[in-house]
C-alpha cells in the first residue's frame, strides 16, 4: 500500500524478571495500511510482542514506534462483557473513547452492520455462537477507531467452517477501512490465506526467521493453490526452526 | 447423532434457510452496496474487482446469516405455567402433605397437647396471637429492625468490600479477620452489647451488623476476585482508566457475587435479630418475634412457640422469594449463567 511505516520495532528484546529471553533482537517494520501475520509455534513470544506493540508491556532492550493514538486488540477468547447486549458492547467502546452519548447508539448499530450482526444488537453473548461473538468483538476493535489492529490468534477456538468465514470478513474489514493489522497465529495455512506479509518467528528466543510477501492477494481462500504452496514452504521452514530446539 | 451428520444436515438447511432471507433484504444491501462503494470510493480502494467483491460481500452475508442462524437456538423460555408446576407446586404440595400427616397423628395417636399439639392448635395460637394484636405487633418491630439493619450493613460493608478488594495489602490483613467473624455466631456479641448499650435497640442493631457486615464484605471481595482478567485487560485496551474501569467493568461483573453475599447478609441478619431478641428483653427494647418466643416459653405454651417460630421461618422464605430470588435469577439469566431446569 502506501509507502508509510506505521510500526517500526529496531533491536527489541523482552525478558521476564531474571527468566530467559523471550524476544531477541526482533527488528520489523510494518507498513501503513499492511496486514501482517506473525506465525511462529509457542514459546515463541508472538504474543509477547503483541503486548509490546499494544503497549501493554514495556520493551527491555529496543524501541517499538507505534502510532501515538494505540492500537485497538483482538484476544482468542472474545471478552464481551456478559451483562451487556452486542450493541451494549460496541457502545462501551465508543463510549470510553469519548464519542457522545446520543451518537452511540447509531454508531454501535452501523459497526455491528458491518460485521454483518446488525439483527443481533440486542443479543447477549451468551445468546451468540463463537464466531458471532467474535464478529461482535471485531466491532467492538473497530469502534476504537485506531489506525493499528493487533489480533492475537482471534480464530483459534473456532470451527473450521466458522473461521473460513471471518477470514472473509476479515479481508472485507481490512480491504474497506485500510486498517493496519498485525495478526499472530501458529496456524500457517491461516497466515498463508491472510496475510499480505508472513512474518516467521523462532522460538526460546523469539527472532525473525523468515518473511515471505505475497504479491497477489485478493481471491485467496484457504483451499487455493498458490496458499497451499507458500504453506509447505513456510511449514519446511517452521519445522526446521522447531528442530534446532531439540539440539 | 454424529457431528458430521450434523453439519451436513445443518449446511442443507442453511441453504434452504438463507437463500429466501438473502431476497427479503435486496433492498437493504443494495443501499448499503451503494454506501460502501462511496466509502470505498472516499477511502480511494476503488479497484478493478469492485463489481464482483460486492458480489462476493452479498454472498458472504447470507452464508454468515444461515451459520449464525444454525449455531443459536431460539431459547424457549419455560412458560409461567411450566414454572408454576415445576417449582412452586411441589414444596406446596410438601407442606400440606407434612400437616396432614401431623394432624393424622394426632387424631390417632391422642399425644398429650401441650407436648405435642397438632397444626390446628398451632393456626388457633397464631388466630389468638393476631386477635390480639401480638401478632402484628412483633412481625412489624422485628421485621422493621431487620430490614433497617440489614440496610445499615450493606451501607457499611460495601464500600468496606470495594476498599479491601482492591488495596491488596490491606486485605491481607484484614481479609483473614472479616472471614473469621463469619464463622463467629453473632450471638456471642450479645452479653457484650449488652453491658456496653444496656437493654435498647442499639443492642440489637448491634448484634445485626456483626452477623451481616462480614458476609457482605466476603461476597464483594469474592465477586471482585473472580471478575475475570480478560475483562480488565481490555477495559484497559478500551482506554478505561482505574476509575471507569472499577464503575463500568469490575463491578459490573462482580454483581453476582455480590447479591449472593447480600442475599447471605440478609440471612445472618435475620437470625441474628432473632437471637437477640430472644435473650434480651425488658428495658427499652420493643416487642419482637423473638420476645413473643420467650414469652410463650415462660407460659409453657408448646403451641405458641411452634406458632411463633413458623412465622419467623415463612417471613424468612418470604423476603428470599419475592426480593432475593427474582433479583438473582434476572441477573443470572441475563448473563446466561441460569441453567433453565424446566426444558
Amino acid at each position: 500500500m502506501s509507502g508509510q511505516t506505521a510500526i517500526r520495532i529496531e533491536h527489541l528484546g523482552k525478558r521476564f524478571g531474571a527468566g530467559p529471553l523471550v524476544l531477541d533482537d526482533v527488528n520489523l517494520d510494518i507498513g501503513s495500511g499492511e496486514f501482517v501475520c506473525l506465525l511462529g509455534a509457542s514459546g515463541c513470544g508472538k504474543s509477547t510482542l503483541l503486548n509490546l506493540i499494544a503497549g501493554l508491556d514495556r520493551p527491555t532492550t529496543g524501541t517499538i514506534d507505534a502510532p501515538t493514538e494505540g492500537a485497538a486488540v483482538m484476544f482468542q477468547e472474545s471478552a464481551l462483557m456478559p451483562w451487556l447486549t452486542a450493541r451494549q458492547n460496541v457502545e462501551l467502546a465508543l463510549r470510553l473513547r469519548g464519542v457522545p452519548r446520543t451518537a452511540r447508539r447509531s454508531g454501535a448499530l452501523e459497526l455491528l452492520d458491518v460485521v454483518n450482526l446488525a439483527d443481533a444488537a440486542e443479543k447477549r453473548p451468551h445468546e451468540l455462537s463463537g464466531g458471532m461473538r467474535q464478529r461482535v468483538a471485531l466491532a467492538r476493535a473497530l469502534a476504537q477507531d485506531r489506525p493499528v489492529l493487533l489480533m492475537d490468534e482471534p480464530f483459534a477456538a473456532l470451527d473450521a467452517i466458522t473461521r473460513d468465514l471471518l477470514h472473509e470478513e476479515l479481508e472485507r474489514v481490512w480491504r474497506q477501512t485500510g486498517r493496519t493489522i498485525v495478526f499472530v497465529t501458529h496456524n500457517v495455512r491461516e497466515a498463508a490465506r491472510l496475510g499480505q506479509r508472513v512474518v516467521l518467528l523462532s522460538s526460546r528466543p523469539g527472532r525473525v526467521a523468515g518473511e515471505w510477501r505475497i504479491a497477489e492477494t485478493s481471491g485467496r481462500r484457504i483451499e487455493s493453490p498458490e496458499v497451499a504452496a507458500l504453506s509447505i514452504e513456510i511449514t519446511e521452514q517452521l519445522r526446521k526452526e522447531i528442530r534446532r530446539n531439540a539440539a | 447423532m454424529p457431528r458430521d451428520t450434523l453439519i451436513e444436515e445443518a449446511e442443507g438447511r442453511g441453504a434452504g434457510r438463507g437463500a429466501p432471507e438473502a431476497r427479503l433484504e435486496t433492498q437493504r444491501l443494495e443501499t448499503q452496496r451503494l454506501e460502501t462503494r462511496a466509502r470505498e470510493a472516499e477511502a480511494g480502494f476503488a479497484t478493478p474487482l469492485r463489481g464482483s467483491s460486492t458480489h462476493d460481500h452479498d454472498d458472504l452475508r447470507s452464508l454468515e446469516a444461515g451459520l449464525d442462524r444454525l449455531q443459536t437456538t431460539a431459547d424457549g423460555r419455560p412458560s409461567a405455567w411450566r414454572r408454576f408446576t415445576t417449582s412452586v407446586l411441589p414444596p406446596i404440595l410438601f407442606v400440606v402433605v407434612l400437616l396432614v400427616a401431623w394432624q393424622l397423628y394426632v387424631v390417632i395417636a391422642q399425644p398429650r397437647p401441650d407436648l405435642a399439639p397438632g397444626p390446628l392448635d398451632v393456626a388457633g395460637a397464631i388466630g389468638t396471637a393476631w386477635e390480639s394484636g401480638r401478632l402484628q405487633l412483633a412481625v412489624w418491630t422485628s421485621l422493621e429492625r431487620g430490614v433497617l439493619g440489614f440496610l445499615i450493613a450493606v451501607i457499611v460493608g460495601t464500600p468496606l468490600g470495594l476498599l479491601l478488594a482492591e488495596a491488596k495489602p490491606l486485605r491481607r490483613a484484614v481479609g483473614p479477620i472479616i472471614s473469621g467473624l463469619q464463622v463467629l455466631p453473632s450471638v456471642a456479641w450479645v452479653p457484650a452489647a449488652i453491658i456496653w448499650f444496656g437493654l435498647s435497640d442499639a443492642t440489637v442493631y448491634f448484634v445485626v451488623l456483626m452477623g451481616a457486615v462480614p458476609s457482605i464484605v466476603n461476597g464483594l471481595i469474592a465477586g471482585v476476585e473472580q471478575v475475570p482478567p480478560q475483562l480488565r485487560r481490555v477495559g484497559t485496551v478500551l482506554g478505561a482508566g482505574p476509575g471507569r474501569l472499577a464503575t463500568l467493568v469490575v463491578l459490573p461483573a462482580a454483581l453476582p457475587g455480590y447479591v449472593a453475599g447480600l442475599k447471605q447478609g440478609w440471612a445472618f441478619s435475620w437470625r441474628s435479630l432473632m437471637a437477640a431478641e430472644i435473650i434480651t428483653t425488658g428495658g427499652t427494647i420493643g416487642f419482637g418475634l423473638g420476645s413473643m418466643l420467650d414469652q410463650s416459653r415462660e407460659l409453657a405454651d408448646l403451641a405458641g412457640v411452634l406458632a411463633t417460630i413458623l412465622v419467623i421461618l415463612a417471613i424468612g422464605i418470604l423476603i428470599e422469594l419475592v426480593f432475593f430470588a427474582p433479583l438473582e435469577r434476572r441477573m443470572l439469566r441475563r448473563r446466561g449463567l441460569l441453567v433453565e431446569r424446566a426444558r
